[in-house]
């Protein structure tokens, strides 16, 4: 193996004393020991690494005849491994050789889930922005034919705000009574409850969309006849899919509410509802509007149920009772499949629009979140 | 409703007590009363009955909910199952609805080896992640890192697809070649001459296993807290690496939490949608060769046919859904189980 070479150039380095700590503390020193698991041979082991690491991928696709980068990154990761933990049980072994390359891989895991994240959002700016333009906020896609330039996603945003909204309405009060059912009260049916929004949790968003779409979209149903796709319905199956998100973090905010708080109110002489409602969830505010607010976020982006219960349209259509309606994310969706430059660069724009509102959504949720623990509440 | 506050039977008690007792009842007979436990019986206001009656049912929505999927979806999947047979519906692998014959095997083949393979990036991945957060990074990133990991978990599918079509393929095709290169010999992995390797199962897997990175963190996280932290810390002073530490401490104490981690990222690899649709091909036959173009999910044929169902296709539809919610729900239920279980045997 070519790796070989590179140990006898760093064992003269490995002279310096052992990195685990930089200097022994002098007796009677009373600042305290700096801890450090990274010393200066170690650095200078990581960067002798990289480079035989970076050369062994640059050689092998040379020689190989290789011009993808991803491969040439992962075979230099490959390469840096292999020599870090060559060179470092070379200078201490192979217990701390392989503590070495442990570190490396973890921390690497955590660059690269960063770095996917990043990626991507990076992506889709630079993809979406190019299309940004107030028409694109103002205008809905009726009277664009598929090459004209214009047109909007306003009924999709429309749409969206409508669909999440109601989604919102109906799940939240929902999620957060449950919560309280199953945190405070904790009735004989708690257990079974619990189960059931764990089950829920887990149910692909796809299915939600078929309930909604067999119950609600195609039946004829008693008194109000056949609904059709319309907005409504898809805020029914976006509530299926946010009710367990939000009921398990409105759960999760009731349990740290200090127990004796719930305890000093009772003692006061106030009923239980007044407990809750005047003690328990006041305290846990910032808590559950950052559930909340989180809830959103995850529908936010939900593009299968509503398919199957809004169905999607090109033009704008303000009520959500009735009527096929459109979203940010069907909007993406109905674009992508189309075979042109213009209508992709509007579906990479929606993404933009969308992926921002995520975003939006989440400083929204830790501006809340950090506001709360400020004051003094929960988290 | 009421509740029992101490239950202290009078015979059980110290002996001594027993006499102190017995010559207070000699002296007081009034006492008597006083030595068995009053039971406290707590008469809920009718304004607590009626909330705790609110409450009840906005937890019955939830029971509705499941209720419901489970009883519409068969009834709605009845038709279906009818035309072709329950038995067919899960060994063929046909999709036509003019003549009304549905079956499902090679999807349901499709998505099990899409979420085998996101699998096998999210777990390690996701431990690695668990264990940066938890063990390895500074302090001062280990807040925002778990923001980046929840924002990862609410992007939306659709723009994970895209990325994952437009960009990212093109760099992990050659990943994919070199598996056909060199691992050809591996059935999965063959690939025969002039055979696609974009839109594959192989592709989608890995875009799968990044959606599925942020479950698998958290609950990887969540049951390697709970690990002990004396006997963590025995374990450096002990001498032993930190890797070493967590060998021998945290992966033995969180195992089962681990398997019930994957198991739950499995479950939601079951159901992903649209990033599988926009970037593998549907096939219906069973493509066991998951680096070549075509594969496909249930429910990537259920977001494909959808729009243009008619009749007899939109059960056959809900069947397959029905099919999803089933094997998804068991996998979820024994996932929970055994993270409930890693949690609280502790």
């Amino acid at each position: 193996m070519t790796l070989l070479e590179e140990p006898s150039t760093a064992i003269p380095a490995a002279e310096p004393p052992p990195a685990v700590s930089t200097q022994p503390a002098a007796i009677g020193d009373d600042t305290p020991r700096k801890v450090r698991n990274v010393g200066r041979t170690d650095l200078f082991e990581m960067a002798v690494a990289l480079c035989s690491g970076v050369s062994l991928a640059v050689v092998l696709s040379v020689v190989m005849d290789w011009t993808n980068p991803l491969t040439l990154v992962l075979w230099a990761c490959v390469g840096f491994s292999v020599s870090q933990w060559l060179l470092v049980r070379d200078r201490a072994g192979s217990v701390v050789a392989t503590d070495r390359l442990m570190t490396s891989l973890v921390w690497s895991s955590g660059g690269f889930a960063v770095g996917i994240l990043g990626w991507m959002i990076v992506y889709v700016a630079a993809k979406g922005i190019p299309g940004l333009s107030i028409g694109f906020f103002t205008e809905d896609m009726s009277k664009v034919g598929p090459l004209n330039p214009g047109g909007g996603a306003f009924h999709s945003i429309v749409g969206t705000l409508q669909q999440t909204g109601l989604a919102t309405l109906f799940s939240v009060p929902v999620g957060i009574m449950t919560a309280i059912y199953l945190n405070e009260v904790n009735g004989r049916m708690a257990p079974v409850v619990r189960f059931v929004v764990d089950a829920m949790s887990g149910i692909p968003s796809i299915v939600a969309g078929l309930l909604i779409y067999t119950v609600w979209v195609s039946p004829d149903l008693p008194i109000i006849g056949k609904q059709g796709f319309s907005g409504v319905a898809a805020s029914m199956a976006l509530t299926v899919v946010m009710l367990p998100f939000v009921t398990r973090s409105a759960e999760e905010m009731l349990r740290i509410v200090p127990g004796a708080l719930r305890e000093a109110s009772l003692a006061l002489g106030a009923p239980e509802w007044r407990t809750i409602l005047k003690v328990v969830v006041p305290t846990a505010r910032s808590g559950l509007v950052t559930a909340s607010i989180l809830g959103v976020a995850r529908v936010v982006g939900e593009t299968a149920p509503v398919l199957l219960t809004a169905f999607g349209s090109s033009s704008t259509n303000y009520d959500p009772f009735s009527g096929p309606q459109s979203d940010l994310p069907l909007f993406v969706w109905s674009l992508l499949k189309q075979p042109n430059a213009a209508q992709i660069q509007r579906a990479w724009t929606g993404a933009l629009v969308l992926v921002s509102l995520v975003l939006i959504l989440f400083t929204l949720a830790r501006v809340v979140s950090n506001r709360g623990a400020r004051l003094g509440g929960s988290r | 409703m009421f509740i029992v506050c101490s239950v202290l039977p009078t015979r059980a008690v110290h002996p001594g007590r027993q006499i102190s007792a017995a010559m207070t009842s000699l002296l007081t007979p009034s006492f008597d009363a006083a030595d068995v436990p009053r039971a406290i019986a707590q008469q809920r206001s009718r304004a607590d009955r009626i909330f705790r009656g609110i409450s009840f049912s906005a937890a019955a929505v939830s029971l509705l909910i499941i209720g419901s999927t489970a009883v519409f979806l068969t009834l709605g999947a009845r038709d279906a199952f009818g035309t072709s047979g329950v038995k067919a519906f899960f060994t063929d692998s046909v999709w036509n609805s003019s003549l009304g014959t549905f079956g499902v095997f090679g999807v349901l083949v499709g998505t099990l080896l899409i979420a085998v393979v996101g699998l096998m990036v999210a777990v390690p991945l996701g431990l690695g992640l668990a264990l940066f957060i938890n063990e390895y990074a500074p302090m001062r990133i280990r807040r925002p890192l778990t923001g980046a990991v929840d924002l990862l978990a609410a992007m939306p599918s659709l723009v994970f697809g895209m990325w994952g079509f437009f960009v990212f393929q093109r760099y992990v095709v050659g990943v994919a070649q070199f598996f056909a290169d060199h691992l050809s010999a591996i059935p999965i992995f063959r690939v025969f001459d002039g055979e696609q390797l974009t839109r594959s199962g192989f592709i989608a897997g890995i875009v799968v296993g990044f959606m599925i990175l942020p479950i698998v963190t958290s609950v990887a996280r969540d049951v390697m807290a709970q690990a002990p932290r004396e006997q963590c810390e025995g374990a450096l002073a002990l001498g032993g690496t930190r890797w070493g530490m967590i060998r021998s401490v945290i992966f033995p104490f969180a195992r089962s939490g681990i398997v019930g981690a994957a198991l739950l990222g499995f479950g939601r690899a079951l159901g992903e949608t649209i990033a599988i649709t926009i970037i593998v091909s549907l096939s219906y036959q069973p493509n066991y060769r998951i680096l070549t173009e075509g594969s496909g999910s249930i429910a990537q044929l259920i977001a494909t046919r959808f729009p243009e169902a008619q009749g007899l296709e939109h059960s056959g539809l809900v069947a397959a859904g029905l099919v999803l919610f089933i094997v998804t729900l068991i996998v979820n239920l024994i996932a929970r189980r055994i993270v409930s279980k890693s949690r609280s045997a502790h």
